[in-house]
């Protein structure tokens, strides 16, 4: 009961905010909008049991990547893209095909939606411990190649972000 | 009178986040809108894999949810990097005025 209307929340925070951030005519709204949004988001990974995210969506997104947006908002002047029109000339087309495609994934969700039983719990699985330990468990096991792998890309942003805004490349 | 939420709660809502991102992604103009818009769509993704993870009872796709916001951060990074050299050398952020490889 609390949980539905939790979930109804944080999907209206969602998607309300999804929508104001792309139809925002300053960017600093925007960013600001999708700040809403992604707190949603986190908020349904808290339903979801899934706690480990929910903090990582916080730091990592609200108070990582939108950090970086905002201060390449003030680094990059915007004022006359403010002042221009916001959407392109094919944005009928796109909404059209967006809205296609919608009706495409609802139409097949609502087709398999009676199949969505609840899974049992596997019976080996230790239901003590918590979200973060089993994570930590999988992910430096079974998963360390492409967790050592996920460092390089880092890198290999990090040194591909600071070339791209040097002076002179 | 309210149903519990099940799964395909989630499945639509990602679906629905899907297409405002979509629809951000190729209708505006403004450059930072269109990142921010991927970042939606990434979102969206992740809201699939966190539900799948706990339909499941499986902690492989909360994993995968971990990569896509690496993969998130490295594309926002690049991203915003691109968009200041662009903005230095073509004094615009609206993507359709950087049209170089237009016929």
């Amino acid at each position: 009961m609390t949980d539905t209307l939790f979930f109804y929340a944080f999907a209206l925070m969602t998607l309300a905010g999804a929508v104001l951030t792309i139809t925002r005519r300053s960017a600093v709204h925007s960013a600001m909008w999708l700040i809403v949004s992604l707190s949603g988001v986190a908020g349904l990974y808290l339903l979801q049991k899934a706690e480990f995210l929910f903090a990582v969506q916080i730091v990592l997104y609200v108070g990582g990547i939108m950090v970086l947006f905002l201060f390449v908002i003030m680094l990059v002047n915007l004022d006359l893209a403010a002042r221009a029109r916001q959407f392109n000339r094919q944005w009928q087309l796109a909404l059209a095909s967006a809205l296609a495609v919608g009706g495409v994934l609802f139409y097949f969700i609502r087709q398999g939606a009676g199949a969505f039983q609840p899974a049992s719990p596997p019976v080996s699985s230790p239901v003590v411990e918590g979200n973060t330990e089993r994570l930590a468990d999988e992910l430096f096991s079974q998963y360390l190649l492409p967790f050592e792998l996920a460092s390089i890309l880092l890198l290999v942003a990090i040194v591909g972000s600071v070339v791209m805004a040097k002076k002179r490349i | 009178m309210l149903h519990p939420i099940t799964t395909a709660h989630y499945l639509v809502l990602s679906a629905a986040l899907l297409l405002v991102g979509t629809i951000g992604v190729l209708a505006r103009r403004n450059i930072v809108v269109i990142l921010m818009s991927i970042e939606l769509i990434l979102n969206a993704v992740n809201i699939n894999l966190i539900a799948f993870s706990s339909h499941l009872q499986q902690v492989t796709g909360q994993i995968f949810a971990i990569f896509v916001v690496t993969v998130a951060v490295a594309e926002a990074a690049v991203g915003l990097g691109i968009l200041i050299a662009l903005f230095r050398n073509k004094e615009t952020v609206l993507a359709d005025e950087v049209d170089l490889l237009k016929w």
